[in-house]
């Protein structure tokens, strides 16, 4: 099913496990962002997580329930859009991957995943947003997640549309690709690991002295932020998304309601 | 090598609290890294050489039989002598029985993991032979008794003050004041002392980057030069090699070169490139005046037509590792076999089991990293999460995983019950962290909260307040 050009684009928003629970702000900062672009956004019930627990985990047969799951529930969309790099990650390029062995439900996984996307490259790749009408005092740094990177190519797209929010300033760190030591269910496997790779993050983050770090993915943000609160650092970590949409007045991750 | 794979936390536990090797990491995090991507970057062509080096590998490894075979008469056509060794044991008994014929007392060795690989230095010293390695950072480990902990920089754990440290305690015949503050002074001590041990030494032996089936030629690449005179001088050269490192071609092994150092040290080709090819001939200056070949399976012949196959387009050029988080953090001996980083999390599991290297696949984050270096092109997080899954299947994973995460599969496979759950929960959890915003402590959270604080949810999920939203709409349009 696919409109035409001119009707507005039918969006499915894969809210993500984590923004669900966690940050639901984050995906009403994704509904706005895409309704000013002129789309119209659902929300289908019958979503969950996008199954990466288990397929990280070797339990390749819930993987494809849950896989098949997301599929038969995002179909009628015209896109799937998630606010999440490694979610879309998962559902473009592993979905079709978990039926490699059967050639319809592979075909069916392969056409779902072509409507996938991660929030801000369907913004600026998709959509052709060149300026989102937000403002922002300070300065921030954005880290790269590691799956919208590699996996789908997301660098320029958000920096792009930050530079665009009035009043904002982007501090670049080094190396703003290398992992922050997230990896899913890896960071509790693996505590010291994990620790010590979030701390080599946290410190290049620090000496930007940006304000404020932003990143495409809640997980490695749950991450970062844990990390720089328990280091009793001040920076602030918000989903790029809340600052692109102008969301970012609420209390930033890992801190308390004002007032 | 005795494995220590099954410890890897508690090696990496080590690892972490280690200042010299912490010290010693940096250096892998930076050079390597910046090296890599400047010689790239200066080659337009890099991109598409990594899909020919790719497609190359694949070619051979769907006809390696054949291959093996041209090789093996080609070897023995120049005079060479090729030997099958199906495991590591048999590739040591004839390296051993070479050793003997020739009444060997002594042995150089240029650098190489395969030889690391079938444990060959322990074997030589259990049998009377010593074996002296040549390569300087070799060397420096030998000195120490220690073990590679990257496939091609094997010191790069020890700091230049440890070098030192380790010359002054081995090398007391050199006047102790000595001035040895420059890593070329080191270099140039080692040098001297190896000197005479390639004069001394009966058989050399060498690994092989590539056996050429073309022309039954091996191929080895060092910066050193020591490889060089490690294979000539001696009464025979040994070449040990496993089966994977067939190229059809002289043609083919330059595609390759162009991506092998460029990946592995940022430069356009390593300083020495041997080409060998059978004994010494009447009318060469020099070389060896016997040519053997151990061509050693070694459980990769089982690797063809598996999941993991691509693995065995593996040139070993260490990129992977040099971009790894987790080799970054805890370095190469924590892994706990031969060969460490992504490439060792794949292979290491192939070669000794994934009982005793379940964790090396799954340490690892995904980040792609090493995928995304990796010249050959070899999907290594794809197989890490093979690996994983045969643990699964196989039910290696620990109870409380396989039943925390059996329960989580139950409710995300019922959206429902899930919206149900997850809403009771994070509004309850909500009210618990709403006066910090965060939790630095959670029963059932440890491994999150042992270093860092857990950012409390908002309250309602994002589920909750849609439906509330859509409802508000619908009342309003009515
Ligand atoms: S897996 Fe790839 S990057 Fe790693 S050593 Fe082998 S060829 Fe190099």
């Amino acid at each position: 099913m696919s409109s035409s050009p001119s009707a507005s684009p039918r969006v499915g928003l894969f809210v993500t496990c984590l923004v669900d629970l966690f940050r639901p702000s984050v995906g009403f900062a994704a509904v706005k962002l895409m309704e000013d672009a002129g789309c119209t956004v659902e929300v289908p019930a019958a979503q969950t997580c996008c199954g990466q627990p288990a397929f990280n985990s070797g339990d390749r047969k819930d993987a494809r329930e849950i896989a098949e799951q997301v599929i038969r529930a995002f179909e009628p969309y015209d896109y799937v859009v998630a606010p999440s790099g490694s979610c879309a990650g998962m559902l473009k390029k592993h979905y079709p991957e978990l039926f490699e062995d059967d050639p319809q439900a592979h075909e069916r996984a392969e056409n779902f995943a072509e409507k996938v996307h991660e929030l801000v490259s369907f913004l600026t790749d998709v959509l052709g947003v060149k300026s989102v009408d937000a403002a922002f005092r300070g300065s921030v740094t954005y880290h790269d997640s590691c799956s919208g990177l590699r996996e789908l190519g997301v660098k320029d797209q958000p920096r792009k549309l930050l530079k665009t929010v009035a009043g904002l300033e982007i501090k670049e760190m080094r190396d703003p690709d290398v992992c922050c030591g997230f990896g899913g269910t890896f960071c509790v496997k693996y505590p010291d690991i994990s620790n010590k790779i979030v701390s080599q993050k946290t410190d290049t983050v620090r000496e930007t002295g940006a304000g404020t770090l932003l990143a495409g993915d809640l997980g490695c943000l749950m991450n970062m932020a844990g990390k720089l609160k328990r280091e009793g650092s001040a920076i602030e970590v918000r989903h790029v998304a809340e600052v692109l949409a102008g969301m970012a007045d609420g209390p930033a991750i890992g801190e308390k309601a004002k007032g | 090598m005795e494995i220590k794979s099954p410890t890897f936390k508690d090696n990496s536990a080590e690892a972490l609290k280690d200042v010299n090797l912490q010290k010693a990491l940096g250096k892998v995090r930076t050079g390597f890294i910046d090296k890599r991507a400047k010689a790239a970057e200066a080659l337009p062509e890099f991109e598409d050489l990594r899909d020919r080096a790719r497609d190359i590998k694949d070619h051979v490894l769907d006809h390696l039989d054949l291959y093996l075979e041209r090789y093996t008469e080609k070897v023995e056509a120049a005079g060479g002598h090729v030997h099958w060794a199906e495991t590591a044991e048999d590739a040591r008994n004839q390296i051993m029985e070479i050793c003997r014929r020739l009444n060997a007392r002594t042995v150089t060795k240029g650098k190489s993991m395969i030889t690391e690989e079938i444990g060959l230095n322990e074997f030589f010293e259990e049998n009377g032979v010593t074996p002296v390695e040549t390569d300087l950072g070799e060397y420096i480990i030998q000195l120490r008794g220690e073990h590679p902990s990257h496939i091609i920089a094997p010191a790069v754990h020890v700091t230049k003050d440890q070098v030192e440290e380790e010359f002054r305690a081995k090398h007391t015949h050199l006047d102790p004041n000595r001035n040895l503050e420059e890593p070329t002074t080191l270099l140039g001590e080692a040098r001297a002392v190896l000197r005479q041990k390639y004069f001394d030494a009966d058989v050399g032996i060498t690994g092989a980057n590539f056996l050429i089936a073309e022309t039954g030629t091996s191929i080895i690449v060092t910066n050193e030069g020591n490889g060089d005179l490690t294979q000539t001088l001696p009464k025979a050269h040994i070449v040990v090699a496993s089966i994977e490192k067939i190229v059809p071609t002289l043609e083919d092994v330059s595609q390759i070169l162009r991506v092998l150092a460029r990946s592995a040290t940022g430069q356009d080709m390593s300083v020495y490139t041997t080409f060998s090819t059978g004994p010494k001939r009447d009318d060469d200056p020099d070389g060896p005046g016997e040519y053997h070949v151990i061509l050693l399976d070694n459980g990769r012949s089982s690797m063809l037509g598996s999941d993991y196959q691509e693995m065995l387009r593996c040139i070993r050029c260490g990129a992977c590792m040099n971009h790894c988080p987790v080799y970054h953090a805890v370095g190469g001996h924590a892994y706990g076999w031969v060969y460490p980083g992504p490439m060792g999390a794949v292979l290491t599991p192939s070669l000794i089991g994934v009982d005793k290297s379940g964790h090396l696949p799954n340490a690892s984050t995904f980040c792609g990293r090493c995928e995304a270096v990796c010249p050959m092109r070899i999907p290594l997080p794809k197989m890490m999460r093979h690996w994983r899954e045969r643990e699964f299947e196989r039910n290696l994973n620990s109870a409380t995983v396989r039943y925390g995460l059996g329960v989580w599969a139950y409710f995300a496979k019922r959206p429902s019950l899930y919206q149900f759950m997850t809403g009771l929960s994070m509004r309850a959890l909500g009210l618990l962290g709403r006066t910090k915003g965060r939790f630095g402590s959670l029963p059932l959270a440890g491994g999150w909260t042992k270093y860092r604080d857990l950012p409390a949810p908002e309250g309602k999920t994002f589920q909750q307040q849609w439906a509330e939203r859509q409802k508000t709409k619908q009342r309003e349009a009515a």
